[in-house]
């Protein structure tokens, strides 16, 4: 250790404020681009997904259409 | 490889050598203006504009400071060792400011050669090392009559 | 080996590939990184001249290193561009152009705080310092020209092109401190001979600029997997990947 105490390690002989400020950017930078990163591909892979959903539903609509708008026969009793 | 990628590569090739040698040729001919500062050898031989702002930079020679004892003003020599040329300044010097250590002065050359100065900046070499282990070198190399600071890097300058 | 070369370039198979390397990147430089920032904040000496804030160098000189190794990838993956019109390489460049402008930008600004204290001034248009400044206005056009055109394929070659013009500025970075009269030093770290400071100082360097890189390594995985799915969401690997999760 190169410092007697804690409080010795927080002031660095009076450039503490220069040292920390550095440091405290680098992570903060770091950070946020790094997390930045992972949230955009899980974006990426979110909007794809619902992509691939919105064509399905849209493919089954166009294969079997609803039955309310069908003009199929329908038997209904002649009693 | 491809013909027509060989043409391609060959065309990228010739283009980062235009200009590189472009590129090349302009900061060379811009070299003086790319330099920081006048050194002390090429204020004494005249090289260096009298009274326009320009930044002389050097080693503080050792034993040159005076210090006026009733205001800021300071007084050194500053050497690369060939030529040395006085400096005068009124002001806060920086901590790492020492007989021996290098700085980069701002301010205008004087009509009889002097440097009058209106900001002092330290200039510090690429060499870290421990306290201690400055101080066994300072030890040294004060047995054989040198100054560790010149011993170790005199060639900065 | 050209076989080799154009299987590289196949977005999926880099896609299964990273995806296999990443979690050891990102593990090995947080552990790198913060065993070198801790080392060199509270156990290294200080310095004899500067005291305590040398400690920047920590950061500096890592940030300050690969922000140029960054674009020197660049500038390779530019050549790949314009002569084998290789996706992959476009992906790169426009994944990893903001982690360099961060760097750059990382570079600078703790270059300035460590110059407060020790030279006097936070600022001073020298070589190296303006060369730098170039540096970042560089990540910056490229970042931008890739935004300003929509086309794909010409947006690749564009920012192809200005990378490499670009590329001088690197052995300008470099040699600055030789070739001129700056404020700034000399190189700490040189691969010919060894470095000016004691092993308690350049190790834990050392280890942080590893450690860094490492991280890029990953950073730059990350963001070029998200552009590949972006782009080849068409494709049936990335409808399997994404509904599946597998590639």
């Amino acid at each position: 250790m190169a410092f007697d105490s804690f409080s010795a390690f927080i002031a660095m002989e009076g450039h503490g404020p220069y040292v920390w400020a550095c440091y405290a950017v680098f992570f903060i930078l770091m950070i946020a681009t790094m997390a930045g990163s992972v949230r955009s591909r899980k974006a990426v892979i979110e909007s794809c997904r619902r992509g691939y959903e919105f064509e399905a539903d849209r493919s089954k609509v166009a294969a079997s259409p609803a039955p309310s708008a069908s003009f199929t026969r329908v038997n209904v009793s002649q009693d | 490889m491809h013909p027509i990628r060989k043409k391609r590569l060959t065309i990228v090739l010739f283009l980062l050598a235009g200009l590189s040698v472009a590129v090349a040729l302009t900061t060379y001919a811009l070299r003086q203006n790319i330099n920081l500062f006048y050194d002390p050898t090429q204020i004494s031989a005249g090289e260096a504009p009298v009274d326009v702002r320009i930044r002389a930079g050097g080693m503080v020679k050792e034993g040159s400071v005076i210090r006026d004892p009733d205001s800021l003003k300071v007084e050194f020599l500053v050497t690369d060792y060939s030529a040395s040329v006085p400096v005068e300044y009124v002001g806060i010097l920086p901590d790492l400011f020492a007989e021996g250590q290098g700085i980069v002065a701002m301010g205008r050359l004087n009509t009889e050669g002097r440097f009058v100065a209106d900001q002092v900046l330290a200039k510090h070499d690429e060499n870290y090392m421990p306290p201690e282990v400055a101080g066994a070198l300072e030890k040294a190399s004060k047995a054989e009559g040198k100054s560790v600071t010149g011993s170790v890097k005199p060639a900065s300058y | 080996m050209w076989q080799f070369f154009h299987k590289l370039g196949s977005p999926k198979w880099f896609f299964g590939i990273s995806t296999r390397f990443m979690p050891w990147l990102l593990a090995g430089g947080i552990v790198l990184l913060m065993a070198g920032i801790i080392w060199g904040l509270a156990f290294a000496p200080k310095d004899y001249l500067q005291g305590n804030s040398y400690r920047i160098i920590f950061i500096h000189v890592p940030t300050a290193f690969i922000a140029q190794s960054i674009y020197i990838m660049m500038a390779s993956a530019a050549i790949v561009t314009l002569v084998w019109r290789m996706k992959l390489a476009d992906v790169f460049v426009k994944a990893v152009a903001p982690v360099g402008l961060a760097l750059t930008f990382l570079a600078l600004f703790t270059g300035a705080v460590w110059g407060k204290p020790t030279w006097g001034t936070w600022w001073i248009w020298d070589a190296r310092l303006t060369s730098m400044l170039i540096l970042l206005f560089l990540y910056g056009g490229v970042i931008a020209l890739d935004r300003a055109i929509n086309d794909e394929k010409s947006a690749a070659r564009a920012v192809a092109v200005l990378v490499l013009v670009g590329v001088v500025n690197i052995p300008i970075i470099k040699y600055s401190v030789e070739w001129w009269n700056t404020l700034h030093q000399p190189a700490t770290f040189k691969l010919t001979e060894k470095p000016s400071m004691p092993a308690e100082m350049w190790v834990p360097l050392l280890l942080s600029v590893l450690g860094l890189y490492l991280i890029f390594g990953w950073l730059a995985c990350i963001r070029m997997q998200t552009e590949i799915l972006s782009r080849e969401q068409r494709t049936r690997w990335v409808r399997e990947f994404v509904l599946k999760g597998r590639v």
